[in-house]
């Protein structure tokens, strides 16, 4: 395995040497992830089972390193670079993990802001388990249980045990699923799983419809299921915090050739589909997962007083001022306008005092005017951009905000002459009184 | 000290060559002085180095180099966006500037004259330098009381009281160390124009009082005393022109001056401090109308108006105070401010403003206090006061009641033994100086009687004391009249009406005859007694030096212990703000309790989020409630105020009394204060704080322990703390919000980060089912804790 890989290693590196040269000239067009992708395997036989999932990521330039999971020269870092962008891991019965690699490896990988694609099946193994624990997402219990759908499973030759999910309950999500709307049904054979419904960084991509539940296929049930109805996820998304992503899946089937090129039809329904939706659904999800969607960058913030251009290290009360932040997306190839309307800015000091919409001129700068409040201190302006699918935004720019000089005060009110009047006069008198009084005799 | 008027007594005749020699003599003497009182405040600079010490003079340096870096305008206009996060703090308007122009002024001179001293430099001496200058204020303010000799007596006392060293030592930069030199200025400016009726003085007067209000918050003390004082003479019968011209100009002027000062502003006519000083203002135009009308009117008018003024006015006073006590008694408070009302109780601020309460030196001071700070200057007040009213003049009625309030403040106060210091060596000066003279004269008198013809003694004895006291009783009396007679001619005017009118009040002749016989001492008694004085100025010397070698020298930033194996230097505070200034970022915020804001904005250069000048309630309750938090909710607050560093005070490990752990309760008590759901009671164990374990599961969860001792049990095994004298509670615990970055050399300062939010949520794992062999992350992660 080896030598062939060293060999094929210099034509590789000749056309790494020219793609870094591609790469510098349109430096600005540089995407969010690299795409050097480790896909940890329980069998080689995945390579090819799967080959149509990995020739799809391998034609939208990544760069694949298939490993045994149980490697033991399995690295993800070597001198504190990280050696992959990305992880796949496609091996759901794997005890452990080869090399220096194991469960905290892996999501310090994901916590360094890196991204991954997980399939378990049932029987998976307490690591792959523990890791899709990590991530907000828990597999059932029962290593035997699988996902099974009474009404609505695929229709199969023979008449089976209704593991066979041809799952239609997709989440409404552009972003996460791609612009073109998945017609059939996605066939799935797997473990369920659940995500707290607190958690608000886990999505259910795919879920159960309500008739599901989740046993052991083999025997006969003696309780009533732990997981039942659309609770059950199937395929689950998770964004950190830091923006990294992670699919985790019930079923490695669901990536598979077999998966993805046969047709499928719904117990129940007259249609049937030539194709599953399954190759939709992994191309889709995968570009998500890996950021080549839905991935937002903000930068230039500009703030400055209306009528100057450039940015002061502080305001006063009641300065009008401007403020732009450029925001752009991700599209694949290169950063394209982002445009929404529901871009917002706060002005913040403990709460927000000024929020705002910010207005886009569709080429991506944002921006918007108005004036500080009448109240000095160490504001922010603060852009929190939360969106279903998009990367968070999140970024802060301090300003303090000082009250007037001493010299800025209005000097003459139009409401004080009478006092004025009173004290000018009061000097004149006694001035005149004093002269009376000293030279008069 | 006597020396002065011993020779001029020698010389006899020859006025004006003797007269110059006292001059010169005094001059030197004075000079000295000022040389004593500068020296005997370097014993921190000598025996540490030369730095700015404790909390409040970081940040008079501060504000000292961002003036003279960025000059005036710019220091009045001051948004400091470093202290006090989010809310900032306007310097140039809350700050009083007198010090910080003080020694800018002196810098830009220095460096004018091409003398290129930093800046710290220069804020290290002020203190020294001006209480040089106090000394002589001293002087002239004692010299205008009870002459020259009871002057240099008082201001070489004063030169090393030390009450006023302790304020004042080098690198103790604080308002205090200008304002007391600005303070007895006041008083000698106020004096003197009650002397000579000058309305010069009494315009620089007005000028010294404004100095004193740029200086130092304590300037309502002035305004108090000096009213009061005013009253006090014409209760006494004593008003004259003189009186009104020393009041009426200094209560207008200095008022317009004051109002200038931003720190006062409105302060200066709207607050009760200043009320006494307007009252006392009109009723001493009132007075001098009558005076006028007393003279126009016939005793018969005069007695009539009297009687219809009086009806008419009472009647009218009775309609103003009835409004006046309806307008209050609708007022919520009934009138009374929170500050007004801890004047007449003392124990208020600490019954109902715990901030206030919490600082160690606004507590009432303990007796032997007084005996460190004023020492034998206790025992010789009396004498001073007795000295005082031998005559009554004026001046020396001032000097009483400066006295009498001092004393009643300082009880108050701690800090305000520092305002009862002056008075203390003004009286003390004036008590030694009339003893050494009664007894240095007797002394005379009997070595002259030795010098003398034997055979002629006992004639001579009979004449001589009689001769000699009557030259001696009217020695003080003579030689002001020396002075004053050649001196300029406004100058006399003035003092001549002003001897005419005590020659009929006091009936002088009476007086000889008393001190006639005081003289008459025994020689043996005359030079035991001067020989017992100087032995007790001499332990006053030793005792001052003593204290500010030892006592009061340590600038608190930089501690040292003596051991058998010599000695110890904790530089902890130094080694933690530089720390924090070269690893973290110029914006990060740090959080401590209020006593460290100052020098971690100083000496580290770090936004803090409360500071020394507790000018916010609300934010020091805020901080104080996360400190008695537990580690989330704490977490949320520092989160929610953007900090990023939490900095506390640890003394556990090598015994250093005032950590944060000894100030906790106040924490509870004023973040209790705010946010009712601190309770005090739940920190203590039957009434009592402490931290072993016996302590309360809250006191062992809040952040404060936690920031404390975490980690403590590694350094002994057991975790002994050396301050509380036992081993802790609760020895082994985790941190879950925040990580310790940085621990100093003796543990005195620990500073933890925040943890950043957790990056993923974990999910709920229930139990695994016939599942032995669960690996310890995963049973971490049944905790329900979405930041674990």
């Amino acid at each position: 395995m080896a030598a062939p890989r060293h060999l094929a290693a210099l034509p590789l590196f000749l056309a790494s040497v020219s793609l870094l040269a591609l790469a510098a000239a349109g430096a600005e067009d540089e995407g969010p992830r690299g795409r050097r992708l480790l896909v940890l395997l329980d069998d080689l036989a995945v390579r090819s089972s799967h080959s149509a999932f990995f020739g799809s990521l391998q034609a939208r330039g990544f760069d694949l390193d298939f490993r045994l999971a149980d490697d033991p020269k399995l690295s993800l870092h070597r001198y504190g670079q990280y050696l992959y962008d990305g992880l796949v891991l496609f091996a759901p019965s794997t005890p452990r993990f080869g090399g220096s690699v194991d469960q905290n490896a892996v999501l310090e990988f994901i916590d360094a802001g890196h991204d991954m694609i997980l399939a378990a099946d049932s029987s998976a193994s307490d690591l792959i388990r523990g890791i899709a624990t990590e991530c907000g997402v828990d597999f059932d219990e029962d290593p035997e249980a699988m996902v099974i759908d009474h009404i609505n499973y695929a229709v199969t030759d023979v008449e089976g045990d209704h593991t066979l999910i041809a799952g239609d309950d997709l989440i409404q999500s552009d972003v996460i699923l791609g612009s073109k709307k998945i017609e059939a049904p996605v066939l799935f054979r797997g473990i369920g799983h659940v995500a707290n419904p607190s958690n608000s960084m886990v999505l259910k991509v795919l879920y159960a419809s309500p008739s599901a539940y989740s046993a052991n296929p083999k025997t006969k049930l003696a309780s009533p299921p732990s997981l039942t109805g659309s609770a059950i996820s199937l395929v689950s998304v998770m964004q950190a915090r830091n923006n990294a992503r992670v699919l985790v899946s019930g079923s490695l089937d669901l990536f598979s050739n077999r998966f993805l090129k046969s047709g499928v039809q719904k117990a129940g329904s007259k249609a049937r589909h030539e194709r599953a939706g399954n190759e939709q659904f992994v191309t889709e999800t995968s570009k998500w997962v890996f950021h080549e969607r839905g991935h937002l960058k903000a930068g230039n913030v500009k703030h400055h007083k209306v009528g100057e251009t450039n940015e002061p290290g502080m305001y006063r009360i009641n300065d009008d001022l401007e403020y732009s932040v450029e925001i752009y997306e991700w599209s694949g190839t290169s950063w394209k306008p982002y445009v929404a309307d529901d871009v917002q800015v706060q002005f913040f000091m403990m709460s927000p005092y000024v929020l705002k919409t910010l207005s886009t001129d569709k080429k991506g700068l944002y921006s918007t005017s108005f004036k500080v409040p009448d109240v000095y201190g160490v504001f922010q302006f603060k852009v929190e951009y939360q969106r279903l699918g998009y990367t968070g935004l999140s970024f802060t720019k301090q300003i303090p905000v000082r009250p007037y000089r001493h010299n800025e005060y209005e000097r003459f009110i139009a409401s004080a002459y009478p006092y004025y009047t009173a004290s000018f006069s009061t000097m004149g008198a006694f001035f005149i009184f004093s002269f009376v009084y000293l030279y008069h005799k | 000290m006597a020396e002065p008027e011993v020779s001029s007594a020698a010389a006899g005749g020859g006025g004006r060559l003797r007269n110059a020699f006292g001059g010169v003599l005094c001059a030197f003497a004075l000079l000295l002085i000022g040389v004593l009182a500068f020296s005997i405040r370097l014993f921190s600079v000598i025996k540490y180095e030369s730095v700015i010490h404790e909390f409040d003079p970081y940040f008079n340096f501060r504000v000292t180099q961002f003036l003279s870096k960025n000059g005036i305008y710019e220091f009045w206009n001051w948004f400091d966006d470093r202290t006090w996060y989010p809310l900032g703090r306007v310097i140039g308007g809350t700050v009083y500037p007198g010090l910080t122009l003080t020694a800018g002024t002196i810098w830009w001179l220095l460096n004018s004259l091409n003398i290129p001293l930093s800046v710290e430099t220069v804020c290290v001496f002020t203190a020294p330098i001006f209480s040089a200058n106090a000394s002589w204020a001293t002087y002239l303010l004692t010299k205008e009381a009870k002459g020259t000799g009871a002057g240099l007596m008082a201001a070489a006392i004063l030169a090393m009281v030390p009450s006023y060293i302790s304020r004042s030592v080098a690198g103790s930069y604080d308002n205090e160390a200008v304002a007391i030199f600005a303070l007895i200025f006041t008083f000698y400016l106020y004096v003197k124009t009650l002397n000579t009726g000058s309305l010069f003085y009494a315009t620089l007067n007005a000028l010294s009082y404004f100095y004193m209000v740029c200086s130092w918050g304590g300037y309502t003390f002035i305004i108090n005393l000096i009213p009061m004082h005013v009253l006090l003479c014409i209760v006494t019968g004593r008003y004259s022109s003189r009186l009104y011209i020393a009041y009426a100009p200094l209560v207008i002027l200095g008022t317009l001056l004051a109002a200038l000062v931003p720190v006062v502003g409105f302060n200066a006519v709207m607050t009760s401090e200043h009320f006494a000083s307007f009252l006392v203002f009109i009723i001493l135009h009132v007075v001098a109308l009558v005076y006028y009308i007393k003279g126009l009117l016939t005793p018969r008018l005069f007695k009539v108006a009297m009687t219809l003024v009086i009806s008419v006015g009472l009647a009218v006073c009775f309609a103003v105070v009835a409004i006046l006590v309806a307008l209050v008694a609708s007022s919520p408070t009934k009138g009374w401010s929170g500050r007004s009302l801890s004047l007449l109780d003392p124990t208020y601020a600490s019954k109902y403003i715990p901030i206030i309460a919490s600082v160690s030196e606004h507590q009432p001071p303990t007796w032997p206090s007084y005996f460190m700070d004023i020492n034998v200057l206790a025992f010789l007040i009396p004498a001073g006061i007795i000295s005082c009213f031998l005559p009554l003049s004026d001046a020396s009625s001032f000097m009483v009641l400066y006295l009498v309030t001092a004393v009643y403040f300082s009880g108050v106060m701690v800090r305000l033994m520092l305002v009862l210091a002056p008075a203390a060596c003004i009286l003390s000066g004036i008590a030694l100086s009339e003893v050494f003279g009664v007894l240095t004269r007797s002394m005379k008198t009997h070595l002259s009687k030795l010098f003398d013809d034997s055979p002629a003694a006992p004639k001579s004895g009979d004449s001589s004391p009689e001769s000699s006291s009557s030259s001696v009783n009217t020695d003080s009396t003579k030689s002001e009249n020396r002075t004053e007679k050649t001196e300029t001619a406004p100058k006399e005017k003035p003092s001549k009406k002003n001897r005419k009118k005590k020659e009929v009040a006091e009936s002088v002749p009476v007086k000889p005859k008393k001190e006639k016989r005081l003289l008459v001492l025994p020689f043996e008694l005359s030079v035991m007694g001067i020989l017992l004085l100087i032995v007790l100025g001499g332990f006053y010397v030793v005792h001052c030096v003593w204290a500010a070698a030892e006592a009061y020298s340590a600038p608190s930033i930089v501690l040292t212990s003596r051991s058998r194996d010599g000695m110890h230097v904790f530089d902890d505070f130094r080694e933690a703000y530089a720390w924090l200034s070269h690893n973290t970022d110029v914006d990060d915020k740090v959080a401590s309790w209020w006593d460290y804001g100052y020098q971690t904005t100083a000496m580290a250069n770090r936004t803090v989020i409360v500071d020394n000048n507790t000018w916010n309630n609300t934010h020091i309750a805020t901080v104080g409630t996360a400190m008695s938090s537990p580690e989330k909710a704490a977490w949320e607050i520092f989160n929610s105020l953007d900090v990023k560093y939490i900095l506390v005070v640890f003394g556990g490990l090598v015994g250093y009394p005032s950590d944060d752990i000894n100030k906790f309760l106040w924490m509870v008590r004023i973040g209790g204060g705010v946010f009712p759901h601190i309770k005090e009671p739940d920190y203590l164990r039957d009434g009592q704080y402490r931290v072993d374990a016996q302590a309360t599961p809250t006191m062992l969860n809040c952040l404060m322990y936690k920031l404390c001792y975490y980690r403590f049990v590694e350094t002994d095994g057991k975790g002994f703390d050396k301050v509380r004298g036992y081993e802790i509670g609760k020895k082994h615990f985790k941190l879950t919000h925040f990580e310790e970055v940085f621990t100093t050399h003796h543990w005195m300062v620990r500073i933890y980060k925040l943890k950043p939010q957790r990056n993923r949520v974990r999910g709920k794992l229930k139990k695994l089912k016939s599942n032995a062999k669960t690996s310890p992350a995963l049973a971490a992660g049944r905790k329900k804790n979405p930041w674990q």
